[in-house]
């Protein structure tokens, strides 16, 4: 084991060392120079659609993200979620259930668009064949094998089912 | 624009958007010059944090120009080139005017625990990120931080997060003169973490990781001993047994809610979802520290909970210290080590990816394909 490294050997050892010179000692503390705020409270960012708030929260906040707004219906059930506090599960799991809902409305509406989402290229697999291209034809013969399983089972099933024609 | 488009899990498109607009008196849009795909967007690009909304853009390590600036904007001016901070912050809440720039409390309506943070979902306040050619930035007159001359690009765009963050786990550790540090999580922050700890005058540092390419790296970088827990039967043991039975002063958690190493903890925390990623780092950093020690914790992890050993820590009278990391308050001691030599961020990048291709980006950052360990994305302007 090696446990012999020299701190004289280590570039800039020891260049903090000072406990009471660290840039976030005291960890409250407020800065000489001030903090680039010219404002004793921000002006409030215009609200053009519906934020979600937190109801641990009086009033909105005076910025923030403009990044898709909720819609349809996992829209409706982050609503639905923004109803619980953030230290109830009513909160956080229907929001990781619209998520998964996001998901599929995200490919019906790329479908509606008349765009067909290519998904090996969105998941970057061709990567996964340049650099590991071992394990990428194993997953892609078991992958062609699972789904090629699916019609065989099912005219396998079919016909031995088929009532013999007299 | 071109911007990255999150489509679900594992699955993420380089599309055409509109350009952002100035949307508050305080806010600038900046061209982007360099984002870096960071190690907790995996948690998003995995499905993992909740409200990730299909149509995000990710990215909260940037740099770029100043393109347009609002009404109310003194400290900035069109042709800036800046490193924009992870954080989002308003500079006049309680948590700003005392530096604590990760905490602000005006900048996400949707959650109180957490502040606003660029492209990382609605529950961290809804803002697209800078993996785009144009990116909003909300209170430039606080975030922003112009680029000395002499500072290089891409070690800029290392300051706006991962070094920060490593250096602030090695402080929050409180590392003194001769003290022992272990490092869990050999990562960009995890790297970071162990070059700090000697800044801060650590007498021995150790890294522990599952992948060799990286504490290969790690030993190079932070010339510190690196061991592969993979090769342990019980790494809290083997810990223990090279720090004379007693473990370290310091440990640190630089992994996060994907942690490798329980069969248990990735079933419930990442497959299942029954907390809030898998906390394994965690129960070895509090099972691995001397008692009277410090557990330092900047693995990021979900908003439930976690199964993390609470009666160890209570018996062990440890300190566990975390937080999201205060870049700006860090920045102008971080510029000077970069200056005197004493640390060249840089090294750490491996991949320089175009933006157009960022989804076989993001597939070779997680699945630590060609020896990853830091992906750069360049927008279409910047190829050259």
């Amino acid at each position: 084991m090696n446990h012999e490294i020299r701190t004289s050997e280590v570039k800039g050892w020891g260049a903090d060392k000072n406990p009471l010179d660290r840039p976030a000692y005291p960890m409250w503390h407020q800065p000489e120079e001030g903090t680039g705020a010219h404002w004793i409270e921000p002006e409030k960012q215009e609200m053009k659609f519906t934020v979600l708030k937190s109801i641990e929260r009086p009033a909105m906040t005076s910025a923030f993200g403009t990044s898709v707004p909720p819609s349809g219906l996992s829209g409706a059930i982050r609503k639905f979620a923004f109803k619980y506090s953030e230290s109830s599960f009513g909160h956080w799991i229907p929001l990781l259930i619209a998520d998964r809902v996001d998901m599929v409305e995200g490919v019906l509406d790329d479908l509606k668009h008349g765009h067909i989402p290519n998904v090996f290229k969105e998941m970057g697999l061709k990567s996964e064949f340049k650099y590991n291209r071992k394990s990428a034809i194993k997953k892609t013969m078991v992958g062609a094998l699972m789904l090629g399983a699916v019609p065989l089972l099912y005219t396998y099933l079919r016909r031995k089912h088929a009532r013999p024609i007299n | 624009m071109l911007a990255m488009d999150y489509r679900g899990p594992y699955r993420v498109r380089a599309v055409q958007k509109s350009t952002p607009d100035i949307e508050h008196p305080n806010d600038a849009i900046i061209r982007v010059t360099r984002s870096c795909i960071c190690g907790s967007d995996l948690h998003l690009y995995h499905g993992l944090v909740p409200d990730t909304r299909v149509g995000t853009t990710f990215g909260h390590e940037f740099t770029g120009v100043v393109e347009e600036v609002g009404s109310s904007v003194q400290n900035l001016k069109v042709g800036d080139h800046v490193l924009v901070p992870f954080n989002i912050s308003c500079g006049s809440c309680l948590y700003c005017q005392n530096q604590l720039y990760g905490n602000c409390h005006e900048v996400n309506p949707g959650a109180t625990a957490v502040g606003g943070i660029y492209g990382y979902s609605h529950t961290a306040g809804g803002y697209d990120g800078g993996q785009a050619e144009y990116v909003r930035v909300p209170f430039a007159d606080v975030g922003p931080y112009k680029i000395p001359h002499d500072l290089d690009l891409d070690d800029a765009v290392l300051l706006t997060d991962v070094f920060p963050t490593g250096y602030q786990a090695a402080e929050m550790g409180g590392v003194k003169e001769g003290d022992t540090v272990i490092i869990f999580g050999a990562g960009p922050v995890g790297i970071f973490a162990a070059k700090s700890a000697w800044l801060l005058g650590a007498s021995r540092v150790i890294v522990i990781d599952q992948l060799d390419y990286r504490l290969e790296f790690v030993k190079r970088f932070a010339q510190c001993e690196a061991y592969n827990f993979r090769e342990m039967e019980d790494p809290v043991v083997f810990l223990k047994k090279i720090t004379d039975w007693q473990g370290a002063d310091v440990c640190i958690d630089a992994v996060g809610a994907e942690a490798a190493g329980s069969a248990m903890q990735r079933l419930t925390g990442v497959k299942l979802k029954w907390q809030a990623g898998s906390a394994i780092a965690v129960q070895w950093a509090i099972n691995s520290v001397k008692k009277g020690g410090v557990v330092s914790i900047v693995g990021v992890y979900g908003p439930t909970g976690n199964l993390i050993p609470l009666g160890n820590a209570v018996n062990k009278g440890i300190t566990i210290r975390m937080n999201q990391a205060s870049v700006k308050r860090h920045l102008p001691r971080l510029i000077e080590h970069i200056q005197a030599g004493r640390i060249k961020p840089s090294e750490i990048i491996t991949h320089k990816i175009p933006l157009e291709e960022v989804a076989e980006a993001y597939h070779i950052f997680s699945s630590k394909l060609d020896n990853c360990i830091k992906t750069i994305l360049v927008p279409p302007s910047e190829m050259h």
